[in-house]
């Protein structure tokens, strides 16, 4: 990516950003309030499914900024580790260490498990541009 | 969790100022290792930890903690990253990354308690 590129994909970042970011927080204020932390795991397993797929669409390669508003900004903000991690430490503090391995576990397997099943719908050319255009950070 | 105009802004402002700093660093420090992912994963686990300690006011956890700390972090491109990487650079990177993460967290909240 070039500098002029770069000086033009921040803002896209941001509002791509401020986006995923609202709807994280809308599915925190609307979705169930359960000790389990139900509704981080399904925005994780939804976010990273959508990023493993978005290769796929042509539209995605229209151009070189959607990548990274869509992925890098949209479901970037949409995903998050830090309140997986807070959700986790807060899980083993409450003394529900078991819960908390679950999360832990049921997390990185599913979501390890989506993304693999979901790329095979994505060419290695498709991956490779998608990256190249930095939509996968 | 009461969500005023206001906390919804607040959110959008620090998620998108979060998820500038993710990539300006994923751009900068990413190779066939992800050190800059990996560092915001950290780093923002971290942050959100000492937030959590603290009694911040509604406010100022949607700023920082909902939306600047859940902005920096990503495990859509950490759970990518990995699989692009092959199974044993990809497992090795989702492990550190969990565990560093984790560990981060739980000293931010240990430090600031």
């Amino acid at each position: 990516m070039t500098r002029r590129a770069l000086a033009a994909t921040i803002p896209v970042v941001l509002l791509g950003g401020a986006l995923g970011g609202m709807a994280r927080y809308a599915v925190d204020v609307l979705g169930p309030h359960q000790l389990f932390p139900w509704g981080t795991l399904a925005i994780n397993l939804v976010g990273a499914m959508l990023l493993a797929l978005l290769p796929a669409f042509r539209f995605v390669h229209r151009h070189h900024t959607i990548p990274s508003f869509l992925g890098t900004g949209v479901l970037g903000g949409f995903t998050t580790l830090s309140a997986f991690s807070e959700e986790t430490r807060s899980l083993v503090h409450g003394g529900h260490s078991d819960l908390a391995a679950v999360y832990v576990v049921g997390s990185l397997g599913a979501g390890l498990a989506g993304v693999l099943a979901v790329r095979h719908l994505t060419t290695p050319a498709e991956r490779a541009e998608f990256h190249d255009d930095e939509g996968d950070e | 969790m009461s969500a005023t105009p206001a906390t919804w802004l607040l959110v959008a402002l620090g998620t998108g100022l979060g998820a500038t700093l993710r990539f300006t660093l994923a751009h900068t420090l990413d190779a066939r290792w992800p050190t800059g992912t990996m560092a915001v994963n950290v780093v923002g686990s971290f942050l959100l930890g000492v937030l959590s300690a603290l009694a911040l006011s509604a406010s100022l956890l949607a700023l920082l903690g909902t939306g600047f700390c859940g902005g920096l972090t990503t495990f859509s491109a950490l759970m990518v990253q990995s699989a692009d990487r092959g199974r044993r650079v990809g497992t090795a990177y989702i492990a550190s990354s969990v565990a560093f993460s984790l560990a981060a967290c739980w000293l931010g909240f240990v430090l600031a308690s």
